[in-house]
């Protein structure tokens, strides 16, 4: 696909968005910094209540304002700045250019509409088809995200589809528009592992074939090692490490990153009679009043602690460019 | 089957247990349909041991679990806890029965009364069932807090104020308060956060080891499940498919449904392609009502043959400690059934 601008299709700069609590205002978004090349895959970690939602609604320009607002940096698109684009601008950009995915697909749809109506209705409204061409378009669309009988399924409502049914409706409603871009919210986190497998590949296929861009919000590393090829790890709205899956994965800089591996009891080829514990992060995720302060907000929690990362805030620092980590005393050594 | 350890009898035992529900139809004079939640499952466990049982989604895991409990009626089967046959019991030695049998459930919000303080809702069972005198109750909450991981000062404190790991561990400590011989954990970690979900992990385990706790272990997460269990029982559409120990249930999986639901796990192993050799199904489990003749896993399964679809496959032992119910069970699966992109 040749792009009319260089550089990377999606990128935020410094991005601070800042909420308003009882305790005074802070950043659930502090300085986040993130490029997205055109069809790549990146991946989203963290703990919930670490931001990631709020990186994905900020991105759509969907930010709950109250008690949100952009208080600083930049989201550029093709060149063009989202945090100053009109409502009406940001409208058109989320039916054409970037669609999102959410975990619970039975309250993105609605129920009093049939699935056929409601993707034909994205299509008319953003893509200029007569009634009937949509609808011929919408079946389509339910044939390419592997719905059987899609002709027939077209006239159902959301309740008499499984879970695994609604979320790949989702998704094909999602791609109607041929989007650049593609956020999914923990799109599986409700689903079996085999009906989990069947959405990823048709994610997989799918990109493949339309160039789509792919941001995919999780906890799960094991979906992150197999659907993306860069992840950002983010903790109190704060990105602490990002690089390609690969190195993070095996060798992992931050001490929290090193905890969210560790600490998930990973289904293994080799099977022993007794497990080893499971590593533990102690402790919790700081509530956001703490968010924004100065010093490393991990400290509460990390074996690695010392004076300084409760006084000065770690910055990213990379080794060779593309693993970077915000740590005072990054890990050496595999994971 | 291995579950009678050299210590004697199983803790549970459950033969041919069978839960159906009414399901209203669609149209006014339909009758009523029958939902086959669980269709003639059998197992044990063996004191101290942990079981897993997995499967989809309404696959029947929780009211194997609710029947075996007497929490829900069974409409056929036997139910033995330590010995004594559950389902026949009536009056006080019911009442005395479900001191025996305590649950762990998934929502630690909803599953705590929000409006008693801490140490109430882990002595209710106590006051409920009448254990011990009122002064060794309080001396018993006492306890159990510590051994959960919990402070002291937070015995007054009402659930709202607790995290969600710390509400988990509330929920840990009122389930074990009754000394319970079988604590049934009803996917205990899914709803938290995963490095919660760690300390929630190790403090089952370690309380396992130093009460010589019996578990049914309910989940989805096949990663938990590894960690955490001795046995393995998968469970598709109202019945056990396969059943083994833990090491051969991860390492040689026999029924095609088994080895398409570990096969599906994404892998955090970045040198693994898990993706290569993947066993991928299609489709939806076959819904519970009225379910198919046959083998359930039928409709999906890539190697299928016409024998499957009239005659229900039996759950048989094909070493000691490994059931599967499969016609052709362990046989190869087609590399068109197997992902080749
Ligand atoms: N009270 C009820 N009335 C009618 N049907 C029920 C009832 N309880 C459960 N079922 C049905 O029985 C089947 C088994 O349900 P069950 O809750 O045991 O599944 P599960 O394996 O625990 O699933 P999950 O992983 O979603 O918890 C499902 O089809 C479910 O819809
Ligand atoms: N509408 C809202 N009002 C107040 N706080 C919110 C709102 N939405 C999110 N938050 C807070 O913002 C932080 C980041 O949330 P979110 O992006 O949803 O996290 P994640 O997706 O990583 O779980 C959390 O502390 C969350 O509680
Ligand atoms: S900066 Fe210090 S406290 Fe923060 S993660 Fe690094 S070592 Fe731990
Ligand atoms: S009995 Fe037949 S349909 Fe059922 S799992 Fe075995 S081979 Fe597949
Ligand atoms: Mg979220
Ligand atoms: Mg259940």
């Amino acid at each position: 696909m040749s792009e009319p601008h260089s550089g990377p299709l999606l990128s935020l700069r410094d991005l601070t968005v800042e909420f308003a609590t009882r305790d005074g205002t802070v950043p659930v978004l502090d300085r986040l910094s993130i490029d997205l090349d055109a069809g790549a895959t990146l991946g989203l970690v963290g703990e919930s209540g670490c931001g990631k939602s709020m990186t994905a609604l900020a991105i759509m320009g969907l930010v709950p304002s109250p008690p949100g607002r952009f208080a600083g940096g930049s989201i550029l698109f093709a060149d063009e700045d989202l945090t100053r684009a009109s409502d009406a601008h940001l409208r058109d950009i989320r039916g054409n250019s970037i669609s999102m995915i959410f975990q619970e697909p039975m309250t993105s749809l609605n129920p009093v509409y049939t699935i056929g109506e409601q993707i034909a209705e994205v299509l008319r409204r953003h893509q200029d088809l007569g009634r009937r061409a949509a609808w011929e378009r919408a079946v389509e669309l339910l044939d390419s995200v592997s719905i059987p009988l899609p002709g027939r399924r077209a006239h159902d409502y959301p309740h008499q589809l499984s879970g695994g049914m609604r979320q790949r409706v989702m998704i094909a409603i999602a791609l109607a528009c041929r989007p650049r871009i593609l956020i999914a919210d923990e799109p599986t986190t409700a689903l079996d592992v085999t009906v989990q497998a069947q959405i990823f590949d048709l994610l997989q296929a799918l990109r493949e074939e339309t160039g789509t861009a792919i941001i995919l919000i999780t906890h799960d590393m094991g979906v992150v090692a197999e659907m993306t090829e860069r992840v950002v790890v983010m903790y109190a709205g704060r990105m602490v490490e990002e690089g390609p899956v690969r190195d993070i994965l095996s060798e992992p800089h931050h001490p929290y990153t090193r905890g969210l591996i560790a600490s998930v009891p990973h289904l293994h080829a080799e099977v022993s009679d007794e497990p080893e514990d499971l590593l533990e992060i102690p402790g919790i995720v700081p509530s956001l009043a703490e968010f924004g302060q100065e010093r490393c907000l991990f400290a509460p929690r990390c074996p690695r602690v010392s004076d300084r990362c409760r006084s000065e805030q770690p910055l990213l620092r990379g080794s060779g460019g593309w693993h970077k980590a915000a740590c005072w005393h990054p890990e050496a050594g595999p994971a | 089957m291995s579950a009678v350890s050299a210590s004697g009898r199983p803790v549970l035992k459950v033969r041919d247990l069978e839960v159906r529900f009414s399901v209203k139809r669609e149209g006014l004079f339909a009758k009523p349909s029958q939902l086959y939640a669980v269709d003639g499952v059998s197992f044990e466990i063996a004191p101290g041991r942990t079981l897993g049982l997995v499967g989809e989604s309404g696959s029947g895991k929780s009211t194997t679990a609710l029947a075996a409990a007497r929490l829900i009626p069974a409409r056929r089967g036997h139910v033995e806890i330590d010995g004594v046959d559950v389902l026949s019991l009536e009056g006080e030695a019911l009442r005395q029965q479900r001191r025996n049998v305590q649950f762990i459930f998934q929502d630690p919000y909803s599953s705590l009364n929000p409006r008693l303080r801490a140490r109430d809702v882990v002595r209710e069972p106590l006051d409920r069932l009448g254990i011990d005198s009122p002064a060794e109750r309080a001396s018993r909450v006492a306890e159990l807090f510590r051994d959960v991981g919990l402070r002291p000062e937070q015995e007054r404190l009402f659930p709202h104020q607790f995290s969600g790991g710390q509400r988990q561990r509330l929920g840990v400590a009122r389930a074990i308060a009754s000394r319970p011989k079988l604590v049934i954990c009803d996917e205990p970690v899914s709803a938290l956060d995963v490095a919660v979900q760690a300390q929630i992990l190790n403090l089952l385990r370690r309380l396992q080891r130093e009460h010589g706790l019996t578990y049914l272990f309910i989940s989805h997460d096949l990663g938990v499940v590894q960690h955490m269990c001795n046995e393995v029982a998968v469970m598709y559409t109202g019945r056990i498919v396969e059943q083994a120990s833990r090491v051969r249930l991860f390492t040689r999986p026999l029924h095609p449904y088994t080895r398409a639901l570990l096969s599906s796990v994404p892998s955090a192993d970045p040198t693994l392609d898990s993706r290569a050799g993947r066993i991928l199904i299609t489709g939806d489990p076959p819904s519970p009502i009225d379910p198919p003749q046959g083998c359930r896993f039928a409709s999906r399964c890539p190697i299928a043959i016409e024998r499957c679809r009239s005659e229900t496959p039996p759950l048989v032992a094909h070493e000691p400690d490994h059931r599967v119910a499969c016609h052709r069970a362990g046989e190869p699966i087609g590399a068109d059934a197997t992902r080749t992109h």
